[in-house]
């Protein structure tokens, strides 16, 4: 079958729908250009899509997950670590696991709208303890962006005056939770500092988008758009310019190179008719997440670039990392017997710990933030699951043991409901050598194309730093009154950290840095190879600091789109 | 968007929700209720008709009806674990096999099923793998047997109508001002916002 070839040459072809995309897309559509959007997934719209305000009883499943939907059948998010047709693989003995969202706006449908941006540390750690590369770039030359977003998306927060938290342009944050304010008693007891969280939910009006409803279900696709995602933020001003094209169910297989040396166009599936397609374009922005876009890199071979576009370094899929992640629930006796009233709020804790330590007195480097939850959420499946776990002194005096049957029971189950908490610590791996993907030799997708194999080891630096985790939230639980439901894990146990690829902030694989010898693109996300092609998902990403990595990917994807438009006008590209 | 504009979309959520719902899932809520209503018998597919019969009776002697609601078979819930072996195929051996085991014991005890079992000889099995923290180590298959089949009442219960209104659970909703919690909250937990 031949593959059918456009003649039309658009300005800028972009490979993506998600922050990274959904940004360049509204960047460089005002600013003039004709752009084609290309995204592996179906289309979706949250005011038609959204499942806000289900109940679980409108499903035999009760909200659980179910192959397409990973995170529950109610989750906004088309996807998961595993989806059909598209298998990946990992080095014998070895695990990460690699979530893909296949949908318009990828995983900003669903993500947890924690907006936090890096801090002046974080872009020169080589140069403060050795470990990992400075970024080419500094806080400073990524600040206006961020202003720029806060401005425009939007988030909640509270000015602190951290020295590496930078304050930012926040609506004010929601009142925290009853419960919250009792973690932060105890946690400030620890001498852990407490905030309100940033999260990109606006609390007043901003741009037209309404403020939030709190029915605390962001995941879900907010209908009314009072919270970020790349559909209901950045898609709709890229349309109104009327230069946005959007091609759904087209999977990438190639970015395709002229006779000079530049890329031309894209070649990619329609999974509609499962033909081969090829767009041109004079310039080529990848934003297909970290990964995906670093396999699409290695699988545009030709003879000019053997190793793949922009590989001439052999660092496209090095310097994978993703965070890394642990967590307990305790139950809190204090908590038991609540008074009824509607604690959903803004989705997400309202209330979060940043990092707070003093590297020079422990034994691993960086540092990790904690997410906090709990309380009287919406029941669902697994909702006073594991209550044979409660055990402890309850506030009577009168010893709890967990279990038991019948109306003992079910008026357990109404006192302690409510009555947990929960903490997630989130933290920074060091990228290390052993941890990348490259090109399976043997296996290929259902439409041919060569697959991901991922490398993954994680260091003692990761494993000290989650057992902290774990002896801070345990210590956290004990000084509320209250018990872990789980033991300690152990050092077998790898302290309880997640598995590689499991809190879905991978990012790296096409490193930017001033050196073409050790990175693929420069301070501008610009290939060294390849001057018209561009990357603005968290490939770019140097390091991986504490804080998760949607508001920095946008940011920075907003300056390598403005770098571009610059360029265009300059007739530089 | 005015916040005339948006109410209206959260209104019209509920129908839209109808949507997204599988017509197979659908159409086991209503296959269940029109039964219910209906009077006539359940049809499993995955339990048979004496592995139904002693969940009915287990799910009940975990969530009985009291003075608030009313009791698992009333929400459903034996029709709600039907399905769940259906969608989660791993869970069947472990619950054909835990049934099992409770017959078994009940016949080295007292020569009889469990559902041929007075009262107390009932109590006097369960109470022997209801509780994990004193149980016997002999008794350490039922009690996790007994374990996941009371999460899996609760799960079943709990996210009924019924269920959730005898938690009091009072959200789900749009809330015009966050204003944090009640007066009456933050006193039972010694906190404030001041």
């Amino acid at each position: 079958m031949q593959i059918i070839r456009s003649r039309t040459i658009h300005d800028v072809v972009i490979v993506g729908s998600g922050a990274g995309g959904g940004m360049a897309a509204k960047v460089l559509t005002e600013a003039g250009a004709n752009v084609l959007m290309l995204e592996a997934g179906v289309m979706f719209d949250t005011r038609r899509d959204s499942k806000m305000m289900a109940w679980p009883y409108q499903s035999p499943r009760r909200g659980l997950a179910i192959p397409e939907r990973q995170f529950g059948e109610f989750d906004a998010g088309w996807g998961g670590w595993t989806l059909d047709g598209e298998p990946y693989t990992t080095a014998p003995g070895e695990r990460f696991d690699w979530f893909r969202t296949r949908m318009l706006g990828g995983r900003t449908n669903h993500w947890g709208r924690i907006s936090l941006r890096f801090g002046p540390d974080d872009f020169r750690r080589k140069s403060l303890d050795g470990l990992g590369d400075d970024w080419p770039i500094t806080y400073d030359d990524l600040k206006p962006y961020y202003d720029s977003i806060d401005r425009y998306i939007g988030l909640f927060g509270s000015n602190e005056g951290l020295p590496n938290d930078p304050d930012g342009i926040f609506q004010p944050p929601p009142r925290p939770r009853c419960y919250e304010l009792l973690i932060k008693q105890a946690s400030e007891r620890l001498r852990i500092r407490c905030i309100p969280i940033r999260l990109s939910i606006l609390t007043q009006p901003l741009n037209g988008r309404p403020a939030c409803h709190y029915c605390g279900q962001c995941g879900r696709a907010c209908a009314a758009h009072a919270n970020f995602s790349s559909p209901s933020v950045l898609i709709p001003p890229a349309l109104a310019t009327k230069r946005l094209t959007i091609v759904t169910n087209a999977m990438a297989r190639e970015v395709t190179v002229g006779n000079d040396g530049l890329a031309n166009g894209v070649t990619y599936v329609d999974k509609n008719t499962g033909r081969d397609n090829h767009v041109q374009a004079r310039i080529v922005v990848l934003a297909a997440s970290a990964c995906e876009t670093a396999r699409l890199l290695l699988n545009s071979k030709s003879s000019k670039f053997p190793l793949g576009l922009g590989n001439s370094s052999g660092v496209v899929g090095k310097y994978l990392t993703d965070t890394t992640g642990t967590g307990v629930r305790g139950f809190i006796p204090k908590m038991m017997g609540g008074v009824p009233h509607n604690e959903d709020g803004a989705s997400g804790s309202h209330l979060f710990m940043p990092w707070w330590g003093d590297n020079q007195k422990l034994d691993f480097p960086r540092g990790y933030h904690i997410e906090i939850g709990g309380g009287r959420r919406m029941p669902g499946f697994g909702t006073l699951g594991g209550v044979h776990l409660y055990n402890g002194m309850g506030v009577e005096g009168r010893p709890i043991n967990g279990g038991g049957y019948g109306k003992q029971l079910k008026d357990d189950y109404r006192r302690f409901y409510g009555s947990t908490v929960g903490f997630a610590g989130r933290g920074e791996m060091i990228p290390n050598e052993n941890s990348y993907c490259e090109i399976d030799p043997a296996v290929v997708d259902r439409w041919g194309i060569p697959v991901l194999r991922f490398h993954w080891k994680w260091t003692d630096h990761e494993l000290k730093q989650v057992k902290h985790m774990q002896e801070t939230f345990r210590a956290i639980i004990h000084e509320m009154g209250g018990t872990p439901l789980t033991p300690m894990p152990s050092a077998d146990q790898g302290y309880g950290i997640e598995p590689g690829g499991r809190i879905i902030h991978e990012v790296g694989c096409v490193r930017m840095g001033n050196d073409p010898k050790t990175s693929v693109l420069n301070s501008n996300c610009q290939a060294h190879d390849c001057r018209n092609l561009f990357v603005t998902d968290g490939g770019p990403f140097v390091t991986n600091p504490d804080k998760n990595v949607t508001w920095s990917i946008l940011a920075l994807a907003m300056r390598t789109s403005e770098y571009i438009a610059n360029q265009r006008k300059a007739n530089a590209i | 968007m005015k916040r005339r504009d948006v109410l209206k979309i959260l209104l019209s959520a509920p129908a839209a929700t109808m949507v997204w719902t599988d017509a197979e899932a659908m159409q086991a809520v209503s296959a269940a209720q029109t039964a219910r209503a209906a009077a006539e018998p359940f049809v499993p597919k995955f339990f048979t008709a004496t592995e139904l019969r002693l969940v009915r009776v287990l799910a009940d002697i975990v969530i009985p009806k009291d003075e608030r609601s009313g009791s698992a078979t009333d929400a459903g819930v034996p029709e709600f674990m039907d399905f769940m072996m259906i969608e989660q195929p791993a869970r069947q051996v472990a619950m054909r096999g835990g049934l099992a085991w409770l017959d078994r014991e009940c016949q080295l005890r007292f020569d009889k099923m469990f559902l041929d079992c007075s009262g107390a000889q009932r109590t006097a099995v369960l109470d022997d793998i209801a509780w994990p923290a004193k149980a016997q180590p002999e008794f350490a298959h039922g009690v996790a047997f007994f374990n996941s089949f009371r999460d899996l009442t609760a799960a079943g219960f709990w996210t009924t109508r019924m269920g959730i209104d005898d938690l009091q659970y009072l959200g789900n909703r749009s809330v015009a001002r966050w204003n944090g919690c009640p007066d009456a909250a933050l006193k039972k937990l010694g906190v404030s916002y001041d």
